[in-house]
């Protein structure tokens, strides 16, 4: 199992000088490869600290770190920085330099041919979607979204296994920060790497983290697991308060809709006749009827225009609601309570799935 | 216009087409002086900015020590020199170099201390040593800064050469200096404009040499 | 002679302490000169300054007055102030040239300074004090003059040291003050006359330098002071 560990932690503390207590104490965790950690606490608890442990800029007051088996003290801090992608929050792009060359920063420092840097660069700005037009401006002539995209591609840069983020999307607005994440999302399930992910924010740490490690004031670790376990047991009282109060809501954010019981809901073929239609509609008690075409999804009709003439002559409405079968239960119940729908139908590329309603929406929610 | 009791025209061209040697000679030894004085004043500043930005604490005596030698007269200066170097341009390129530390030295240092402490911290967060970063992000990042300091040490310094003809130097300075004791105005005139022109040329040079060094610092989103 | 000998010969020669090349008529002649044209710039540009900073439109005529400044040499300054006034009658030997030619060089940073300072109020001060229901004088009066009284000073002082090193230059357009001194010692090798007066040009700037930052710090509202003595690159040297 050993091999399967990327980061180990052992023991780890901080002591800044003139401050009376440690910044990170006897901090120990394993970070696996492959794996997505976030790290998450109240302001000043210890989260950068930890971070920039990890490649060096601070340098612990005394424990292990190990990367990839090798022990991190033993490598000299501008190598060891060059193996590691880093970004943080300020994004700290070079102001003289081009976005190619910002991007190409690593693998220049590396001493890779000009070619290959370049072809590198144009790999990287599709990676991260970035328009390649953007390759020779200054970074003063990006806006943040874009700016953070490149610190992201500069990380990226050289390959690194192992990625450090400190609270990347934490200073463009929200709209663009869930793009970055929903983006930053799709890359790491497509890359692979190994990422320390710090942030304050809740949701963005249960959404993009395969665990997730809670730190107490003083860099005590509250909680390390799976979001989903820690927000069904949360270890202490501490976890829970800073879990705050829609810890049940979290979880419904991880849950896709096509594990919730899908319900198959009063639908039927159009080649239906006007009887088994009312049978469907009574035995689910509803007065409407959803259409199929074989598996694809038609429409709805009124209850009182069954029987007026043969289904496929009835012309259906679209449903208010429809989901993707990917789509969080989070998402389902949003999408009800705002669209003032009774139910959500949930559809993969036009094919019906099932549907859902509040009530089995807060099924899941007590389970 | 013409001279009270006279008949010279303000402006004699005729003066100004016998003396174009002169002139040239005299054009020669403004740019000389501005030259060594401000490539001098850079050299001692930069070694006076390292020590500053290597112990702070010496930051605050220096720009002291620097700011006053700035306040005294040059008149004062250059007489002060004498007992010490002599009549001669060693005396007044002394003095002229210690005009152009304090604003060479404060724009090094502002430069320097104004590269943002994300850049450094992304620069060492990609493994920079210590020297490279110096090399590579810190003085291109302060070359704005440190080219504005050069600009206006060097136009402040044109200024100042015309008082080094008290010393029998002072390039156009010359010609001020011999048109007031002679009355001749278009030597003042000739004197005056072209150091004008001198300070205004060098001022555009520094301008486009900051544009073609830092491309970056201009084009803004 | 050494250099010594030559000093204590020239303090010692009752010439040097009484008649009108004695050192009290000529840090008399200095200091009246440098303060008259302090005070003649200030009462010329100051209204307008604070119209302009009033009304914040005076930025780019403050960027342009400091480049221009410095490109203009005081010594050539001087010399066509010497030459103007010539042609307009003046005799050579009186005040006039060099009265002028300091006004003009007083000028630039009192009404830079004070631009700036009016203009560094920030917008959203003033939009309370207009909130309060302040006039536009009241807000000038009250809100303004007193928040840039510390910027205002520092013109002052950057003007004065100015003043008093360009006075220094008045002695090679014929008239006197403490560079006679200095340019009678250059021109008659005179090393004592040269070196008392050198000294005392540099003691009365380096004191006005010293003695006006200090009340600029004064005048600076608590919290808001700060440690150096003033910043003497704002000005150019002379
Ligand atoms: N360079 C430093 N010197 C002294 N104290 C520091 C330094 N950096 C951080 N600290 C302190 O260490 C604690 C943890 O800081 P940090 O790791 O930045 O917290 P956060 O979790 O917000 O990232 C804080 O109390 C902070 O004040
Ligand atoms: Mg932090």
């Amino acid at each position: 199992m050993a091999d399967d560990v990327m980061i180990r932690l052992e023991n780890l503390r901080k002591v800044f000088p003139g401050s009376p207590r440690p910044a990170v104490d006897d901090l120990s965790m394993e970070i696996g490869r492959g794996e997505c950690v976030t790290l998450i606490g109240p302001s000043g608890c210890g989260k950068t600290t930890t971070l920039k442990m990890i490649n060096r800029i601070i340098e612990p007051t005394s424990g292990q770190i190990t990367i990839d088996g090798r022990n991190a003290m033993s490598i000299p801090p501008h190598e060891l920085r060059r193996s590691i992608g880093y970004v943080i929050q300020q994004i700290g792009l070079f102001p003289h330099r081009t976005i190619a060359q910002n991007i190409g920063t690593v693998p220049a420092l590396l001493g890779w041919d000009d070619t290959r840097i370049y072809d590198r660069v144009e790999e990287l700005v599709e990676t991260v979607g970035l328009d390649p037009e953007m390759l020779g401006r200054y970074p003063s002539e990006l806006s943040g979204g874009q700016q953070q995209r490149v610190g992201v591609a500069r990380a990226l840069a050289a390959d690194p296994p192992v990625l450090l983020m400190d609270e990347p999307f934490g200073a463009v607005d929200p709209i663009v920060r869930k793009h970055l994440q929903a983006e930053f999302h799709q890359l790491q399930d497509d890359l692979g790497k190994t990422v320390v992910f710090v942030t304050h924010d809740v949701d963005e740490a249960i959404f993009l983290g395969n665990r997730m490690a809670i730190l107490e004031m003083g860099g005590v670790l509250a909680q390390y697991d799976a979001p989903e376990k820690i927000l069904a047991e949360p270890a202490s009282p501490f976890v829970e308060r800073f879990l705050g109060g829609e810890r049940g809501l979290k979880r419904l954010a991880l849950l896709p809709v096509k594990d919730a019981g899908l319900a198959r809901g009063p639908f039927v073929d159009v080649t239906a006749g006007p009887d088994e239609a009312r049978r469907v509609m009574e035995a689910n008690s509803v007065d409407w009827l959803g259409l199929l075409d074989g598996d694809r999804l038609l429409g709805w009709v009124d209850g009182s225009r069954v029987g007026s003439s043969p289904l496929r002559e009835l012309e259906p409405r679209p449903f208010l609601v429809t989901l993707d079968s990917e789509d969080s239960l989070r998402t389902a119940l949003d999408a009800v309570v705002t669209g003032h729908a009774r139910v959500a139908v949930v559809v993969d590329n036009g094919m019906y799935r099932g549907m859902l309603d509040l009530e089995a929406i807060a099924g899941e929610v007590t389970e | 216009m013409t001279l009270v009791g006279q008949s010279t025209p303000l402006i004699d061209w005729d003066w100004v087409g016998r003396n174009l040697d002169q002139i040239v000679d005299r054009t020669w030894q403004h740019l000389g002086l501005t030259a060594i004085s401000v490539l001098l004043g850079l050299v001692i500043s930069v070694g006076l900015a390292v020590v500053a930005l290597r112990w702070r604490w010496t930051y605050p005596p220096i720009t002291w020590v620097t700011g006053l030698l700035y306040t005294i007269p040059s008149l004062a200066l250059f007489a002060l020199l004498v007992p010490i170097v002599g009549l001669n341009a060693t005396n007044a390129v002394i003095a002229l170099t210690s005009y152009t530390l304090l604003i060479i030295i404060r724009n090094l240092v502002a430069g320097i201390d104004g590269v943002p402490a994300s850049v450094m911290e992304a620069a060492d967060g990609m493994g920079y040593t210590r020297q490279g970063r110096f090399w590579r992000m810190e003085v291109p990042l302060a070359l704005p800064a440190i080219i504005a300091g050069l600009r206006i040490a060097t136009v402040t310094t044109v200024g100042l050469v015309t008082v080094t003809a008290v010393l029998g130097l002072g390039g156009y300075g010359f010609f001020i200096l011999r048109g007031l004791n002679t009355f001749f105005w278009t030597q003042i005139l000739v004197g005056v404009v072209l150091s004008v022109v001198l300070a205004t040329l060098l001022d555009v040079g520094f301008i486009w040499l900051e544009r073609l060094l830092s491309p970056w610092a201009r084009r803004g989103r | 002679m050494t250099v010594w000998e030559e000093v204590r010969a020239f303090l010692t020669d009752p010439a040097t302490w009484s008649g009108p090349d004695s050192i009290p008529a000529r840090l008399w002649e200095h200091l009246w000169i440098s303060v008259v044209a302090v005070v003649i710039a200030a009462i010329l540009v100051l209204p307008l300054a604070v119209w302009l900073g009033h009304i914040r439109r005076g930025s780019g005529v403050a960027s342009t007055v400091v480049n221009i400044g410095r490109a203009l040499p005081s010594f050539g300054i001087l010399a066509i102030s010497f030459l103007i006034l010539v042609q307009l009658g003046a005799g050579v030997g009186e005040p006039w040239a060099v009265l002028v030619a300091l006004i003009a060089l007083a000028a630039p940073p009192l009404f830079t300074n004070t631009v700036t300072g009016i203009q560094s109020v920030e917008a959203s001060t003033v939009e309370a004090a207009r909130g309060m229901g302040l006039t536009g004088k009241e807000v000038l009066s009250r809100v303004e003059i007193p928040l840039s009284t510390p910027l205002v000073v520092e013109g002052l002082r950057i003007a004065t040291v100015q003043v008093i090193a360009t006075a220094t230059l008045g002695a090679l357009v014929a008239w006197g003050g403490l560079g006679r001194y200095i340019v009678d010692g250059f021109a008659r090798q005179d090393m004592g006359r040269l070196i008392v007066g050198a000294v005392l040009v540099g003691l009365l700037a380096v004191l006005a330098e010293l003695g006006l930052g200090a009340l600029q710090r004064a005048s600076a509202p608590k919290g808001a002071r700060r440690g150096d003595i003033g910043n003497p690159a704002q000005r150019s040297t002379v």
